[in-house]
């Protein structure tokens, strides 16, 4: 792999929160405390509208045609592909309404076992439009090459 | 709430992972990633049925978090993925305070299967006040 790819920014990725996407995401995650799925509980609890749950920050980038568009690019096949590692650092809770900025950036590149593996780490900044900070994450990706075995 | 080292949070134990599940789950995140919705695709990559993803067990494992405190007292945790969790995979999230330190304890988080597979191990600092 392209070892020049480490450096590289991604094109930023804007999302406006929806409260119905932040319903259905409480759904599939059987979420059942009513601040994520009823504004005036989240109201009573002190938030202005639905609070955007820490995990839902990872999918903003996904909101484009071709969320694996950067894969491709680094000639990696999405079915060699598995998650490694991820981590937030959380500055402040984002809420419905509230149109959030992904800023992703690959890091690193790195091989392991003889090149059977390489791991990609990007981090994304997550901000307000206003550039209120929201949370910075961090994705490492595994990839088999099954190549390198033969 | 006092907070002491060796707390336990209550388990989380959101239930076996159905293909519904990961469709749903698929639409409300945004990751379409077809190896985790398409036994056409997973199978073409070798494997032998759709596998859950990581992301998945990350939500649930922020729900044990978010049962335990309000979520603006969150202010970072990361995890490593150990093992792949098959569909009907069925996860119980765990979480041990470690260490607090003034205002802030850390914690050990884990997700484990029925059958004893450690799918993630991570860990979390949290605001007590």
């Amino acid at each position: 792999m392209d070892m020049s790819a480490i450096g590289t920014a991604l094109a930023p990725i804007t999302m406006t929160v929806d409260s119905g996407r932040l319903r259905l995401f409480a759904k599939a995650t059987g979420e059942t405390n009513p601040i994520y799925t009823d504004v005036a509980a989240a109201m009573a609890a002190g938030h202005v509208d639905l609070p955007v749950p820490p995990t839902f920050l990872f999918g903003i980038e996904m909101e484009v045609p071709e969320p694996f568009g950067w894969m491709d690019e680094l000639g990696i096949d999405l079915r060699d592909v598995l998650h490694g590692e991820q981590s937030f650092v959380h500055h402040s809770t984002a809420h419905a309404g509230d149109t959030l900025v992904a800023a992703p950036r690959i890091v690193d590149v790195y091989h392991r076992k003889g090149g059977a593996l390489t791991f990609v780490v990007k981090h994304t900044e997550i901000t307000r439009a206003d550039g209120g900070a929201v949370a910075d994450l961090k994705n490492v990706v595994v990839v088999r090459n099954p190549e390198a075995d033969k | 709430m006092i907070i002491q080292v060796g707390d336990e949070l209550p388990p989380l134990r959101p239930g076996p992972i159905s293909r519904a599940s990961l469709a749903l789950f698929a639409g409300a995140s945004g990751d379409h990633n077809p190896m985790h919705i398409d036994l056409d695709v997973a199978r073409s990559g070798g494997l032998d049925d759709v596998m859950a993803p990581g992301m998945l067990s990350m939500a649930y494992l922020a729900r044990l978090l978010t049962g335990w405190v309000p979520q603006e007292r969150i202010l970072s945790w990361r995890v490593r993925f150990t093992a792949v969790t098959p569909v009907h995979g069925d996860p119980t999230c765990t979480g041990r305070v470690t260490a607090v330190d003034g205002e802030v304890a850390t914690l050990e988080l884990a997700v484990t299967l029925a059958d004893g597979t450690t799918t993630l191990v991570g860990d979390a600092t949290v605001a007590l006040t």
